[in-house]
């Protein structure tokens, strides 16, 4: 392997409603070794998995089809590998059904699939939580139970050659890590060099939020063409540096500062954030700025990964109910805080985690600090969780109620209701969780379940 | 609407006084029940301003209406940064909140409303 080599790793989706353009262009001109997508969030695996109870071929992404319908052609075409975890709670389902949009488009792919992330079975319900430390069963019959997978487990699909690789619950930042250790080597227990290939997936998994998006403050932080967001990737070097980047003539931009927003963007401790694939440490991290929307990312540090895997248990937490009306004009305040006063008397002895927010006032941040100044226009939002779909119904139907028993000129109710699924995290000793590859192929016939295919 | 800085004291600031908005920028992150704020100096001169005024004390009585655990710190001078994090900050996380902002996205603004004192007078921050 030449010393000079770099690989480019894109990202092209940074949560699982994120837009499609952007990784269309990002597919069609970013001249892309590898893209990624990244669609899970902390609460996705356990809808999915509800969506999968009531259908056992769903339980993947919904928007899996749009998404590969638009890409597979172009990263077919480009010669660009993808790394998904668009599995969801059904990895190999997805796997299938991208083996099948490959056969509509006509296009010959070979697609392999990381299981083993779902250890709903082996899950202690004695096992603490590491919010409350209360065990596991304290939150009710689990739905879901996912371990975040490391880059170890992705590397076996990778060796398979396949075009697409399908994964259901990784870290997000293993995503591009995986094809990193495959492309230079890396011996998987070089501390610095994931740490490194850590903070480069780090800073591409949210996608828009590298380029400008999450960042606009008119005035003091101005985007340019923040309408047309161009998504980033990354030249990465067999050190485990790179440079980040973006396609001429895209929307956004990528500077030191939205560079550095992103670099700590949800890290707990920056000193010590734990990955499956290493402990990375942010404050060696070097930036520097090569000027056209490039910035070097340079010596970040990091010690051995830990000896466990970190575990999302999904349960069914009942339903929360919502309703809203808005008071305009003079006394408009006044009159919003009557109707929260007339909901909380009516409702919060069956509903006592009631909450009244005054859209405009302090729905956000609980108090205007001090601001003082009534706004024009309030909108007053109710919620609470109920134990029944009935009970949180009642909320939605109290604000409406409010059109003809309430405060004068209120208008515009809407009333919602949502079964909520909490999350609590645990751990799992590395060595409980066994990953595995399923192939599939446009040349076979997806065929019936492959042995060793968890529920 | 105009891309004028909006940054216009809200309340009667004291004398003296200018709103963190005007030093700093911030985005915000979530894991659990904690909120992760992370805020940056638009200048390298101001930073030592930023270190010696926002220390997790003067965070968590700024957000004791939001922030209902302890606020940890982390100072990381080659990023002119520094890292908040706030415990039982999310009405209990992002999953079961009954909060409007579930995540707590807005919640960088919150902390950028904070009265900062001995600051000079006004200057645009550079481009980058």
């Amino acid at each position: 392997m030449p010393r000079h080599k770099t690989i480019r790793i894109g990202c092209g989706a940074g949560f699982q409603g994120d837009r499609i353009d952007p990784a269309v262009i990002l597919a069609a001109q970013g001249r892309l070794d590898w893209m990624v997508l990244e669609c899970l969030a902390e609460r996705t695996v356990a809808a999915a998995q509800l969506r999968r109870l009531a259908d056992p071929e769903q339980g993947y992404d919904p928007l899996l089809r749009a998404r590969m319908t638009a890409l597979l052609p172009l990263l077919k075409r480009g010669r660009c590998r993808l790394i998904s975890n668009l599995g969801a709670a059904n990895p190999v389902g997805a796997g299938r059904q991208v083996v099948a949009i490959a056969q509509e488009l006509g296009l010959s792919l070979k697609v392999a699939v990381v299981t083993g992330d779902d250890v709903l079975d082996q899950l202690d319900p004695d096992t603490p939580t590491l919010e409350t430390g209360q065990p596991v069963r304290e939150y009710g019959p689990p739905i879901s139970a996912n371990a975040y997978l490391g880059a170890e487990a992705i590397l076996p699909a990778i060796a398979t050659g396949a075009d697409v690789i399908i994964t259901g619950r990784v870290a997000d930042p293993s995503l591009f890590l995986a094809p990193m250790i495959r492309e230079f080597g890396w011996p998987i227990d070089d501390p610095t060099l994931l740490a490194r290939g850590t903070v480069i997936g780090h800073l591409l998994e949210c996608a828009g939020q590298l380029t400008g998006g999450y960042f606009a403050d008119p005035g003091l932080k101005d985007v340019r063409d923040l309408a047309h967001l161009g998504f980033p990737f990354c030249d990465v070097g067999a050190d485990g540096n790179g440079t980040l980047g973006k396609v001429a003539g895209t929307g956004g931009m990528i500077t030191l500062r939205t560079v550095k927003e992103q670099l700590l963007y949800e890290v707990a401790d920056p000193t010590a954030y734990v990955t499956p694939d290493a402990v990375v440490d942010f404050r060696t991290v070097d930036l520097v700025d090569m000027g056209e929307d490039r910035i070097r990312i340079e010596n970040a540090g990091g010690t051995s990964r830990t000896g466990t895997l970190k575990v999302s248990v999904g349960y069914r937490a009942g339903f929360i109910g919502e309703g809203e009306i808005s008071y305009a004009g003079p006394n408009a305040r006044a009159r919003a805080e009557l109707a929260g006063a007339v909901l909380h008397e009516r409702l919060h002895h069956d509903l006592p985690d009631l909450r009244i927010d005054l859209i405009g006032i302090d729905s956000t941040h609980r108090t205007d600090f001090g601001h003082g100044i009534d706004p024009y226009e309030v909108r007053l939002r109710a919620a609470a969780s109920g134990a029944t779909r009935e009970l949180a119904e009642r909320v939605g139907l109290e604000v409406e109620a409010l059109y003809t028993n309430g405060p004068a000129g209120g208008g515009g109710a809407r009333k919602f209701i949502n079964e909520r699924i909490g999350i609590v995290s645990t751990l799992m000793p590395r060595d409980a969780v066994r990953s595995g590859v399923v192939r599939l192929s446009t040349d076979r016939a997806s065929g019936p379940a492959l042995p060793g295919i968890p529920r | 609407m105009t891309g004028r800085p909006s940054t216009v004291a809200p309340a009667p600031l004291p004398p003296g006084t200018r709103l963190l908005h005007e030093l700093a920028h911030c985005r915000a992150g979530d894991k659990g029940d904690t909120s992760i704020l992370s805020l940056f100096a638009y200048r390298a001169d101001d930073f030592p301003l930023l270190v010696q005024q926002v220390t997790a004390e003067a965070v968590a009585a700024h957000l004791e209406h939001i922030v209902h655990g302890e606020v940890r710190r982390h100072v990381l001078p080659k990023l002119c940064a520094l890292q908040f994090s706030c415990e039982h900050a999310l009405g209990s996380g992002v999953t079961t909140s009954i909060a409007l902002d579930t995540h707590g996205k807005a919640l960088s603004f919150a902390l950028l409303a904070m009265p900062i004192a001995g600051i000079a007078p006004l200057q645009p921050p550079e481009s980058r």
